[in-house]
């Protein structure tokens, strides 16, 4: 398994309520919450996002509520990966749960800009900037979260099972 | 290499000799919890699955505690998907008007949760079972739904930061008081997918309720659980409330923990949490300005118990709230309810000039009743600040024990018990 495209760059503490707003809650469509994803933060977002585009973050993203809205509606928005120096939680759980793959790798999440483009290799957990020519090492997934993530969700992998 | 308690717990749940941090296993499930939020959301997902039943009618609780009585159409359709569901599956566990009670004061209450079980719930903070020695863990709905499905979950086996408790409190400081400071010390990410185990001589000196407090905040720091050792007080809560069988795990001597503290309670003071994280705490005597407030609020699955009510009713005999502070109290259960009328506290309360509210979330996550207006500010003994927690983005939270919000409500301002009395 393999993705590759543009990266969005933010900080620190990017939690749920700005990954999906309150006021979007009462909707479970996942194209109508992709089109407020990150809204907050970011107005752009939602303009420029392509399919298989990449969003890297630095510490605790995803952090607050057990909303499954939120990595819902980024899977949603076409985005293939999500890298972070660490995840809160209950979004790394949800993520998975939901087949939206997410690495955790410090280093990259640290020196990958807006804009540059990167190649990552889920099997090996190799993330590659081909915009500067930096490769990183993420955590490699383990083979059962790979099979969950193929399955496009737990759901899908307990129906298969 | 030895075993924490979290991760002995984990690993016979999963049938397995020996786990070790940062390993995924699968274990088995005692308990799964949903509310009246999160279980609509997980029964829809229930119906994409294969097999069509619940893995066990006796091991799925369902608690209306958010919005309930319904506050609006929205929150009464929720709760009658969930009432379909209850009924259809014949859920033994169904909590709703008339037996209801905030989730995580409910189940330890009813007897569900007993040492030693693993126990997940489509809700944060369902980590305050740890008081009773048990593993438990908020997820979200896919979890809830895979987890009524199959009686089935993953984890992966967490590293552990251990406190050690020394020292006795101080008269009027709290669980709420040592868990704050814990927050402040170490950060809201301070323990991100570790398990906080609290031991030592110093925990003898809580009780229950100050652990269930406790245990309640870890999600506020990042963790995935909070535990303390099974001791007569935990044995005894127990044999009241369950008729279940418990089982004691104790940490391997050997037992590897990331980092350690050690926390003497007698010196810790009253703490206060200042928007809009829970970390930004200041003790009582740093705060050197009048914090003048608009809303007190006693109550939540953080300190609704018997204990905060008769704390807050000891502060607040004989006195009267402020006349521009709103302050309301909800018992977190219905037993509690009858326990504090018959104790008298009820009659304090409305005699002092608080509302008392039947048991629900209310205004702990701005849902439901004593919203903030803009520029407005609470002193609050639930468990999160965040920005707009409460109600208006422009409002504001802070959080304390029921000693400084009772206290409080009475001076008009964040105010401890003592300066009552000056
Ligand atoms: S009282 Fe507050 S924190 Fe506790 S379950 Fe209810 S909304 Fe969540």
């Amino acid at each position: 398994m393999q993705a590759k495209g543009r990266v969005f760059k933010y900080g620190n503490n990017v939690d749920t309520d700005v990954i999906i707003p309150a006021r979007y809650l009462n909707s479970s469509d996942p194209v109508e919450l992709a089109s407020h994803c990150m809204e907050d933060l970011d107005q752009n977002f939602v303009k420029k996002v392509q399919k298989g585009d990449i969003i890297v973050a630095n510490k605790n993203f995803g952090c607050g509520s057990s909303r499954e809205h939120a990595p819902i509606a980024i899977k949603a928005s076409g985005v293939a990966c999500v890298i972070a120096e660490t995840f809160a939680r209950i979004f790394y759980r949800n993520s998975i749960n939901i087949g939206l793959p997410i690495i955790e790798c410090p280093e990259a999440a640290r020196e990958i800009e807006a804009e540059d483009e990167v190649k990552i290799d889920f099997d090996s957990g190799i993330i590659y900037d081909c915009t500067k020519g930096i490769q990183y090492k993420g955590q490699a997934f383990p083979e059962f979260m790979q099979k969950i993530i193929k399955a496009e969700g737990l759901i899908n992998y307990i129906n298969h099972q | 290499m030895g075993m924490t308690m979290t991760q002995k717990i984990l690993s016979a749940a999963a049938d397995l000799d020996h786990v070790k941090a940062g390993q995924l296993i699968e274990t088995n499930l005692n308990l799964v919890l949903g509310n009246d939020i999160t279980s609509p959301v997980a029964i829809h997902e229930m119906k994409k699955i294969t097999k069509k039943n619940v893995f066990h009618k006796d091991k799925i609780a369902l608690v209306m505690d958010h919005f309930i009585p319904n506050k609006d159409i929205k929150s009464a359709e929720h709760c009658k998907c969930v009432r379909e569901f209850s009924y259809k599956y014949e859920i033994t566990n169904y909590f709703d008007v008339g037996d209801m009670g905030i989730e995580h004061a409910l189940l330890p209450e009813k007897g569900l949760v007993v040492a030693g079980d693993v126990v997940i719930g489509a809700d944060s903070h369902t980590c305050t079972y740890g008081a009773l020695g048990a593993f438990s863990t908020g997820v979200g709905s896919t979890d809830m739904a895979a987890g009524m499905a199959t009686g089935k979950a993953w984890f992966k086996v967490p590293f552990a930061i251990r406190f050690h408790l020394i020292g006795q409190p101080s008269i009027w400081v709290s669980g709420k008081d040592i868990i704050l400071h814990i927050i402040g010390m170490i950060g809201v990410d301070g323990a991100l997918y570790k398990s906080m185990e609290f031991v030592g001589e110093g925990v003898d000196s809580l009780s229950m309720d100050d652990r269930f407090t406790i245990a309640n905040m870890a999600i506020e720091a990042g963790g995935k659980n909070g535990i303390f050792p099974v001791d007569d007080q935990a044995i005894a809560y127990m044999k009241k409330h369950s008729q279940r069988q418990f089982k004691i795990y104790e940490a391997d001597p050997d037992a590897i923990y990331e980092k350690e503290y050690t926390i003497d309670l007698s010196k810790l003071k009253l703490t206060i949490a200042f928007p809009h994280l829970p970390e930004n705490t200041k003790t009582i005597d740093e705060i050197s300005e009048d914090i003048k407030i608009d809303q007190s609020v006693i109550g939540s699955c953080t300190n609704g118990r018997m204990n905060d009510l008769r704390v807050a009713a000891k502060i607040l005999k004989g006195r009267k709230v402020k006349k521009d502070v709103r302050c309301i109290v909800i018992p977190a259960t219905q037993a509690i309810y009858l326990q504090a009328m018959e104790e008298g506290l009820l009659k304090i309360f409305i005699e002092a000039g608080a509302v008392v509210s039947t048991p629900t979330c209310g205004p702990c996550l701005g849902g439901y009743m004593g919203i903030l207006a803009a520029g407005e500010r609470c002193i609050s003994t639930t468990n999160r600040n965040f920005v707009g927690r409460m109600g208006h983005v422009n409002s504001e939270v802070y959080l304390s024990s029921p000693a400084v919000a009772a206290a409080s409500a009475v001076a008009g301002k964040i105010s401890s018990p003592e300066e009552l009395n000056a």
